[in-house]
């Protein structure tokens, strides 16, 4: 299973961290500070993947983000590639045209789509239109759960 | 409608915040731990408010706060707080905070648990879901062991979504209360057969992870799986399966095979897909690629023979075949075996026997390709031995020889002939062996085996072959008999074809008995004339001189016409033009005539198009990175042929531009298609462009990316140089002429506001839309992408009623970047404000609706409310966007000012001249003059031009006098009389509001002073 998802920046700026696991604060702050020295760290032309304790690490930059999955020793290489590939299209799908700022800025936009792609380390759903679908209408429920706020009782 | 108003103002109300704070982040980059400190306290004192609002937005700050490493454990009490909300919208946001900030040791969590219990059983799908993707996230034993029934229980909800993300937690609830495994093991085995998909997946990944741990459990489990790995479509879940495989096979070695053979059949099928781009790379696996033609699986197998297809060479190709024979003695079953027998022929055969160095060799793998037994391909050997028979001439005695055996050995091929393909083989070696007689050692045998009585058994066009040889055959046999002196041997051989012909004439095949009956007719008189002594060889062999040759398909344009032959001239006379069919033909032409030069062009084009989609498909699906706007795109967008055009002609028009911000990408390739032929007509301006295309050298440098194509240059330009493009003026846009101060009136070159009937004066009937102002800016991006980032705000006013006016501003990206997430704010005066949404701030700005690729302009609308129109307004406006690149996205603002002129509150209204002069007369009106000197146009142009730019009408013009008029939005009434004399105007005004009028005489004296 997947442990942890880690977006950031060329800077080393956390822009996104999912734990699939329970963890103490001190033990994400470490992981945080060791994933982006190690991944800023690689050479450009470098394989996607690391090894780190006993967790295999694989990453992969678009644009100016980073994107790192930690996964278990046993797991597939090539599929945690695949499932960060389908997160950065279901992110594009939903803002269209995705960059950096659309994360920072909308953030829990960017959860709520990964909870529906991934769910307790595993994949949940590998249908792009079944995860666009829920995420709509979870919107739409939000949309109109506001109108209803709207209203004088609010 | 009125959803989208509350969603975005409520959007505003509260993303606002926490986008001003992650704004705010940004922009204290030196001081960034004190000013969180300060939003702390703000959010410390926002959670002590009663209002679940603002709590939840509090808690949202507070997400990305420990995002950024804050901590903010001291607020999880608040995070339950919202989680419990009844509102899904907060519900969700703190289910995420939640998720993001609890850990086993957070003791709020043991307070959670009836309210999740709550939310599990919810009604509706979402409460269930968040909840679910929470709890995935902080389960701790306590939870596991008090929701797990819960759970199991949504293993088996209607709704595949829930069911999916009950499966999946049973994980973590089994990591946590392994007691709950028993229990729920039955349920999560059925899901594997769950009709959905999704839920299916779940259940594999879940299983799969629970056999890792312990794989002796899930043996039983193998041949459900085994099944869902033959039947599943989807890659993830046989990755998985393969991966779960992996643990079970230490345990049953038996496994291992299938597991193996999922592998290695990917890896044959991604190597077939490399083979086409990287031949090299995979031949450099030929041994393992034949190791695979002995694996037992048979899909394997075919993977791999399509694999040698694309592999082999001069060199290796009779090693490839020489294993291939191997595997086809060796093969059982008839449909591997077909195969590999087509695949021999396919392989040898490919590109006109490319890879063949020796046909003697070829031809023997043909023969003993004979030897398979019940193969449906027997015709398909026959038509290879016949085209190298016919086509290698040097091949032929060898040839001719293999066959004679072939037809000597014929019994054993057509051991049982019904099922037996391999016969027509035959076909070929008859037809060999007597067309090139001559190379035959012992035509005589040869004769005799092909008038075999069990010939007749042979299928009909077999026969018939046979028999049109044998006469071919028995002419050569009786040339080289002649030669003898003992003439019985010729006599004998004509008695044996006379013996064994009538077998073929009963034959029920019209053909065979047609042709038998015929040579045995032949003979006999053959018969007759030898028995005379006559020497008939030379004669008979005459029947069959000549050679036949294989003809190209080509070959016949390769015949000259015979000189003197005209095959346009017509053969008789031409058909008389009678009256009636005179028409059509000629209608019929006329229309031919266009559709034969166009066709040519958009055939082209069309070429051209499919060629361009194709690179981009391959483009995209070969870059992974595709999150980059994709440089393809971006030229296509600049390549947009009337971009200089499309805003501002339509500006006139009050619906907003249909420039949609993501537009289909066919859409601008028919337009670039429209502008290649406009090109087409206009070769001069192409030139001039591609001049200036040279001057500048950044858009070369864009253009040399990795698609660049020969003939879309041209447009690369058009948005950089728009300005001094000569087809602007040319085209009669209105095109704004950039102000170094937007103080200053711009010129107009014109415009066509529609003018409303209004002839009664009434000043309740206002024209319904009036131009309000134009200014036009022109600014650069501050930063490294100065020349890049250019945006020219065409915004000019609409007025509606007394204090309403609508501000349309065009936005063009210049640059190369892709721009969104675009907000409009201005700086509100007491006078005038930006009309915002209901429940959004007075700082608020509004958001665009669009996004903008490069080279694209579209056009948004804004409000404003005016009090006071009688005084010019300036308003001070940012506009901040979001800047894409190929690697990086900037936020970037840029200023503006919104010039209100008194001019533009006014609204052309037409007068009559008797209503003009009573209102002169009735004496309300304050007057006011201006003299203009210098002015050197006519009269008329002069009154034109104060109609067009201030908005007023000529009531009445008497030589070098006339006077106007004009309403503005308020009703104020402006009357002008204007004289000229030589180069100066005089201009005398009276207007009920003096201020007004002041301002109005300056503005117009402005314009003026301007030309």
């Amino acid at each position: 299973m997947m442990r942890f998802l880690l977006l950031f920046s060329r800077q080393g700026k956390l822009r996104l961290q999912k734990w699939f696991t329970p963890m103490s604060e001190r033990e994400k702050k470490k992981i945080i500070r060791d994933m982006t020295t190690m991944v800023l760290s690689r050479q450009p032309r470098s394989c996607n993947f690391l090894h780190w304790k006993d967790l295999k690490i694989i990453y992969k930059r678009y644009a100016s983000l980073y994107f790192c999955l930690a996964i278990e020793n046993q797991e597939n290489e090539l599929l945690a590639l695949e499932v960060i590939h389908r997160y950065v299209e279901l992110l594009d799908k939903y803002f269209g045209n995705v960059c950096e700022l659309d994360i920072i800025f909308n953030f829990e936009k960017a959860y709520f789509i990964l909870d529906e792609f991934l769910m307790g380390g595993e994949i949940q759903e590998t249908s792009k239109q079944i995860v666009n679908r829920c995420i709509e209408s979870s919107d739409m429920l939000q949309e109109t759960m506001e109108e209803y706020m709207s209203k004088p009782a609010f | 409608m009125a959803l989208k108003i509350v969603k975005g103002s409520i959007d505003r109300m509260f993303d606002k915040n926490l986008q001003d704070l992650v704004r705010g982040i940004r922009n204290h980059k030196e001081d960034e731990a004190k000013y969180i400190s300060t939003c702390i306290d703000e959010i410390k004192q926002e959670l002590k408010q009663d209002n679940i609002a603002v709590k939840a937005n509090a808690v949202c700050k507070l997400t990305y706060l420990q995002m950024l490493g804050y901590d903010v454990s001291w607020a999880a009490f608040n995070i339950v707080e919202v989680m419990s909300s009844s509102k899904f919208t907060y519900k969700r946001i703190g289910y995420l905070a939640a998720s993001q900030c609890f850990h086993e040791s957070t003791d709020v969590i043991m307070l959670t648990t009836n309210q999740i219990r709550k939310d599990l059983s919810s009604p509706n799908q979402y409460d269930t879901g968040v909840a679910l993707t929470g709890l995935s996230c902080f389960v701790t034993p306590d939870l596991a062991r008090d929701l797990a029934n819960d759970i199991m229980t949504l293993m088996s909800h209607t709704k595949p979504y829930i069911r999916k993300k009950a499966v999946l937690i049973m994980y973590k609830v089994f990591l946590k209360y392994p007691e709950s495994l028993r229990p729920a093991f039955p349920r999560l085995k059925e899901k594997l057969e769950d009709p959905d998909p999704g839920v299916q997946s779940a259940a594999v990944n879940v299983i799969c992870e629970l056999a890792r741990r312990n794989p002796k459990n899930y043996l039983s489990l193998a041949p459900l799986f085994f099944k869902l790995m033959t039947s599943s479509t989807n890659n993830w879940v046989l990755i998985k399966i393969i991966k779960l495989f992996g643990a079970l096979t230490p345990l049953e070695p038996r496994l291992v095979y299938s597991c193996v053979h999922v592998v290695k059949y990917l890896g044959l099928l991604a190597m077939s897909k490399i083979l086409k781009t990287h031949p090299k790379s995979v031949q450099s696996h030929k041994d393992l690629i034949l190791q695979c033609l002995d694996d037992k699986d048979e899909s394997i197998r075919l993977r791999a023979l399509d694999l040698l297809y694309g592999m082999v060479s001069k060199k290796n190709l009779m090693e490839i075949v020489k294993k291939l024979m191997l595997h086809v003695d060796k093969a059982e079953g008839t449909t591997y075996r077909d195969e590999l027998l087509t695949k021999i022929i396919d392989i040898c055969s490919q590109s006109n026997y490319q890879y063949i160095t020796n046909f003697e060799w070829y031809i023997s793998i043909l023969v003993e390709l004979t030897r398979l037994e019940g193969t449906r391909h027997g015709h398909l050997i026959a038509s290879q031995m016949l085209d190298v028979a016919i086509r290698v001439k040097a091949i032929r005695a060898f040839a001719v020889a293999q066959m004679a055996t072939l037809l000597d050995n014929a019994h054993l091929l057509t051991g049982n002939m019904q099922r037996n393909g391999i016969c027509e083989v035959l076909y070929a070696a008859a037809w060999i062996c007597g067309e090139f007689s001559e190379h035959l050692e012992n035509p005589m045998q040869t004769l005799e085996a092909m008038l075999r009585p069990k010939v007749a058994t042979l299928p009909g066009h077999i026969q018939a072959v046979y028999v049109q040889n044998a006469a071919k055959l028995f002419a050569t046999v009786l040339k080289s008999q002649e030669g003898n002196t003992d003439s019985t041997a010729a006599q004998e051989t004509s008695q044996l074809m006379i013996d064994r012909l009538p077998l073929f004439v009963q034959s029920a095949n019209l053909e065979v008995q047609e042709r038998a009956s015929c040579i045995l007719q032949l003979v006999k008189y053959i018969q007759k004339l030898q028995q005379k002594d006559v020497e008939i060889a030379e004669e008979v062999n005459a029947l069959f001189a000549g050679e036949l040759n294989p003809v190209a398909p080509k070959a016949q344009k390769k015949v000259p016409v015979p000189e003197g032959l005209d095959l346009d001239a017509w053969i008789n006379e031409p058909p008389s033009e009678s009256e009636s069919e005179d028409e059509q033909p000629k209608a019929i032409f006329a229309k031919e005539e266009p559709k034969h030069s166009r066709p040519r062009h958009t055939e082209v084009d069309e070429k051209e198009l499919a060629r361009r989609r194709e690179a981009r498909k391959q483009e995209q699906a070969n870059n992974p990175f595709y999150i980059k706007a994709s440089p393809s795109s971006q030229k296509v967008y600049q390549d947009t042929p009337g971009v200089e055009h499309i805003p501002v002609v339509q500006i006139d028009l009050s619906v907003p531009l249909k420039v949609p911000g993501l537009p289909m990408s066919d859409q601008y390739v028919k337009l670039e298609e429209e502008r290649r032929q406009k090109e087409r007509a206009e070769k001069k301006k192409k030139e001039k462009k591609k001049r200036k295309e040279k001057r500048s050298g950044r858009g070369k440098k864009h253009d040399s990316g990795p698609e660049s194509e020969e003939d879309i240059t041209p447009a690369h330009q058009v948005d950089i140089v728009t300005e001094e493009m000569p087809e602007v003026n040319s085209l009669d846009i209105l095109y704004f002429v950039p102000l170094a101060d937007s103080e200053k009136l711009p010129v107009r070159s014109h415009r066509e506001t529609p003018k409303s009937p209004a002839e009664d004066g009434d000043t309740e009937n206002a024209a319904l839309q009036e131009p309000k102002k134009k200014s036009t800016k022109e600014k650069r991006e501050k930063k490294k992408d100065k020349d890049r980032d250019r945006k020219v705000y065409d915004i000019q006013g609409n007025l509606q009623d007394g204090s309403q006016v609508v501000v349309s501003v065009i936005f063009e990206n210049k640059g190369d970047s892709f721009l969104k997430s675009m907000e409009f704010n201005v700086l509100d005066s007491l006078n005038s404000k930006l009309q915002r949404p209901d429940g959004s701030g007075p700082h608020d700005g509004l958001t665009v609706p669009f996004q903008l690729p490069p080279g694209v302009s579209n056009e948004a609308r804004f409000v404003f409310t005016v009090q006071s129109i009688i005084m010019p307004q300036k308003l001070k406006g940012t506009l901040t966007f979001i800047v894409k690149n190929e690697d990086s996205s900037t936020h970037e603002k840029l200023d503006f000012k919104l010039h209100f002129t008194c001019t533009s509150y006014l609204i052309t209204t037409p007068c009559y001249s008797d209503a003009f002069a009573k209102l002169l007369e009735s004496g309300d009106l304050k007057g006011s003059s201006v003299r203009l000197e210098g002015v050197n146009m006519p009269f008329h142009h002069l009154l034109a031009r104060i109609c067009f730019h201030h908005h007023f009408s000529v009531v009445e013009r008497i030589d070098s006098c006339a006077s106007m008029y004009s309403r503005s939005i308020q009703g104020h009434h402006v009357c002008l009389l204007v004289k000229t004399s030589g180069q100066t105007v005089s201009i005398d005004a009276k207007c009920d509001e003096p201020t007004l009028l002041g301002n109005v005489l300056d503005e117009i004296k402005q314009t003026f002073s301007q030309c």
